[in-house]
């Protein structure tokens, strides 16, 4: 989420003078090769891990998969590589993988220095501080001298300080590295304060505080976290597919089609709904795909709501709420461009 | 009624003192022969007392061994969760290997297995060995990758699990060793560029940690190879292993060949072997033999640096279990896992370990006192 890595600066800064400029197309590549490769993580609960069967699941997963089906109609045509933080940029840069779907932050130097373009955020997070209620603290700003676990070598470690500083605060730092012994750490009193992304800090009272309600998240987002896919210069056409079958995913929420109601919506005399599914044709050939594209992502993938739900909702371990990863239209930040 | 030659009654049979033989002289002889040792025992005791009982009840006891859920396991009072290891045993041991085709993996682990226990009896010790391992490696190459005789193709990428840690332990092994001979007579050699390439060679590894060379072999190394190239990652970080492995295996070596005596040499050239023919039957058998506990040593290391394959995303033992942690509707088990998987490169590593005591035992009959 924000694992940004001294490492993997310092692996990334070396690489962009000696990247070289992709020559062949990616999406010729892909196209020859009959597989979409996917940069994921190495294991991380809800975004992207191995099952008990090996196979990869998770939120992050399923955009690999939504590409996937853009290109080839085939959700299954994914190889799945896991990737390190330091390692998945040069990984990306080199051709060892086609994008990149792995709890990625958007930021300026990524997109320029290291030379990726981001598709459309698929998930909206950032960092917060979690409290017991028994301190009767009620907003960040009253932390003063509070000490706080932090796990190191990430963005959270730099956001906190950077925080503290700008409201000329003092922090004591618990530096811990392992989740596991974070959570014990904080829930034994260790320390006053917890701070990871938001998300973290949901899943995190809903599931491991012995007394969820005892422990309240602040009201303070202090970073944005924007986690996008990624691919690299040099190829706008695959870009512009992973760009779409991302914002398919959203329209088709926009628009209240999911998998359950799909083949019913091919029947509607809507014509929004028509150009989206191509009933109407027009989008698949100017991205050089399938004109049922969105028909297809939503079948084998399902649409955005679906995809939150299943991989990182209320059913699933983590309960996380949509938050600002709802649609605009009921306060979120979830916006599709137009598909016409 | 025995009657003694000498004649004479026999003098009547006495038994030692009891203090000396059966359980309370093992005692007294072993734990409490001095002040130091009973305090010790004394206090190694009480350590135990206090601890083991907790520990089986905990680990036995009220462990948990089946469950379909987590739930049994965070009842107030229940053990280990060995449910937890039941439901994840196959994503550990296979990691992201296609589930319907792990019989492959399984397969290809029992002839490895099969190789390596076979290797160990001396009486297989000939030519007809090397034929078997390489049939066998054939063999587990064709069972993991696939791609013939109607097995799909499996990319090694998706490689995992215990088949993985052994594979690249042993290749390391099988790999690693005749290269660090080379260098090790390398460095020994009276050509100058020859010893030079090896010492600058062995130095410049020896000067940088396993993952380092496995950093670079992963991230910096991919960048500089021209565009559309791109070298398998589980093969980069194999041959990272290996050029490692070599330089230190060169240096036990060596320090086996200095042991031979000056004499030894002396005594092949004035038989008129040639320098192969020197270095094959006199010199490296009593080389290597005097360096065995060294040698097995770096190979249980090896084994065990194969788990730093982590850091460029490969799901060997460690890993894989580790992905098994992220399933959120089992957390907080990690110390059941963290303890199977100890226990697996225990068995592995402790194995070896005995194996070589014994080997040593039996190569050094000749020069024991």
């Amino acid at each position: 989420m924000k694992t940004l890595n001294v490492l993997a600066v310092g692996a990334a800064l070396a690489a962009v003078a000696a990247a070289p400029a992709q020559a062949g197309k990616t999406l010729d590549t892909i196209k020859q090769r009959g597989q979409l490769i996917c940069g994921v993580s190495q294991a991380t609960a809800g975004f992207s891990r191995p099952n008990n069967q090996g196979a990869w699941e998770g939120l992050d997963v399923d955009f690999c998969k939504a590409v996937a089906v853009a290109i080839f109609g085939d959700a299954s045509k994914v190889r799945y590589v896991s990737t390190t933080s330091p390692q998945r940029f040069p990984a990306l840069q080199s051709g060892e993988v086609d994008m990149l779907s792995r709890t990625t932050t958007a930021t300026l130097t990524r997109d320029t220095v290291n030379g990726f373009n981001f598709a459309p955020v698929t998930f909206y997070d950032g960092q917060g501080f979690m409290v017991p209620k028994k301190l009767g603290v009620k907003s960040a700003k009253e932390l003063n001298g509070a000490t706080v676990c932090v796990s190191p070598g990430t963005t959270t470690e730099l956001n906190l300080a950077d925080y503290f500083r700008a409201q000329k605060m003092q922090f004591k730092p618990v530096v811990i590295e392992k989740v596991d012994e974070i959570r014990s750490a904080y829930f034994s009193g260790r320390c006053d304060v917890y701070t990871t992304d938001a998300s973290g800090l949901a899943s995190m009272r809903a599931v491991d505080a012995p007394v969820p309600d005892d422990h309240i998240i602040l009201p303070e987002i202090i970073s944005k976290e924007p986690l996008a896919p990624t691919v690299r210069h040099g190829d706008e056409e695959f870009a512009d597919i992973v760009r779409w079958s991302v914002y398919a995913t959203i329209e088709a929420e926009e628009l209240g089609i999911g998998s359950t109601n799909l083949d019913q919506m091919l029947k509607s005399e809507d014509p929004g709904i028509k150009r989206f599914l191509g009933v109407t044709p027009g989008n698949g050939k100017a991205l050089g795909i399938d004109e049922k594209f969105a028909y297809n992502i939503i079948k084998q993938v399902g649409n955005y709501g679906e995809i939150f739900e299943r991989n990182v909702g209320k059913g699933t371990p983590l309960k996380l709420e949509r938050g600002l990863n709802d649609l605009w239209t009921r306060g979120g930040l979830q916006y599709a461009q137009p598909f016409r | 009624m025995a009657e003694i030659a000498h004649g004479g009654p026999a003098a009547t049979p006495m038994r030692p003192p009891a203090i000396e033989i059966g359980v309370a002289g093992w005692v007294r002889k072993n734990l409490f022969n001095g002040v130091w040792n009973s305090l010790l025992t004394i206090v190694a005791g009480y350590v135990l007392l206090t601890t083991v009982p907790g520990l089986l009840d905990w680990a036995i006891f009220r462990a948990v061994w089946s469950a379909d859920t987590s739930a049994p396991c965070k009842v107030e009072g229940a053990g280990a969760c060995w449910a937890f290891i039941a439901d994840k045993h196959r994503l550990i041991f296979f990691g992201t290997y296609p589930y319907v085709e792990q019989w492959r993996p399984l397969l290809a682990t029992g002839i490895l297995l099969v190789l390596i226990v076979g290797s160990c009896d001396r009486r297989f010790w000939n030519r007809s060995l090397m034929i078997y391992w390489a049939v066998g490696l054939v063999l587990v190459a064709v069972l993991m990758w696939g791609g013939v005789f109607g097995l799909t193709y499996v990319s090694n990428l998706d490689w995992g699990g215990l088949p993985l840690t052994l594979i690249m332990a042993v290749v390391g092994c099988v790999f690693a060793f005749p290269i660090g001979l080379v260098l090790a007579l390398g460095r020994r050699s009276h050509m100058p560029i020859i010893r030079w390439l090896s010492v600058s060679y062995i130095e410049l590894i020896r000067g940088v940690p396993l993952i380092t060379v496995l950093i670079t072999a992963s991230v910096i190394f991919p960048l500089f190879l021209p565009a559309g190239v791109s070298i398998d990652k589980l093969l980069r970080a194999q041959v990272g292993l290996i050029l490692f492995e070599a330089a230190y295996i060169a240096e036990i070596v060596r320090g086996g060949l200095q042991a031979v005596p000056r004499g030894q040499h002396e005594a092949a050239d004035s038989l008129g072997l040639s320098f192969f023919q020197k270095q094959r039957k006199i010199v490296l058998p009593q080389a290597l033999r005097m360096v065995i506990p060294p040698l097995v040593g770096n190979f249980i290391g090896l084994f065990k640096s194969t788990t730093l394959v982590i850091v460029i995303g490969l799901f060997d033992l460690l890993n894989s279990a580790k992905a098994a942690l992220t399933d959120l509707n089992w957390r907080g088990f990690s110390i059941e896992l963290y303890i199977f998987t100890a226990a697996i490169y225990f068995i592995f590593c402790y194995s070896m370990s005995k194996y070589s005591q014994a080997l040593e035992r039996d190569l050094n009959k000749g020069t024991r006192r």
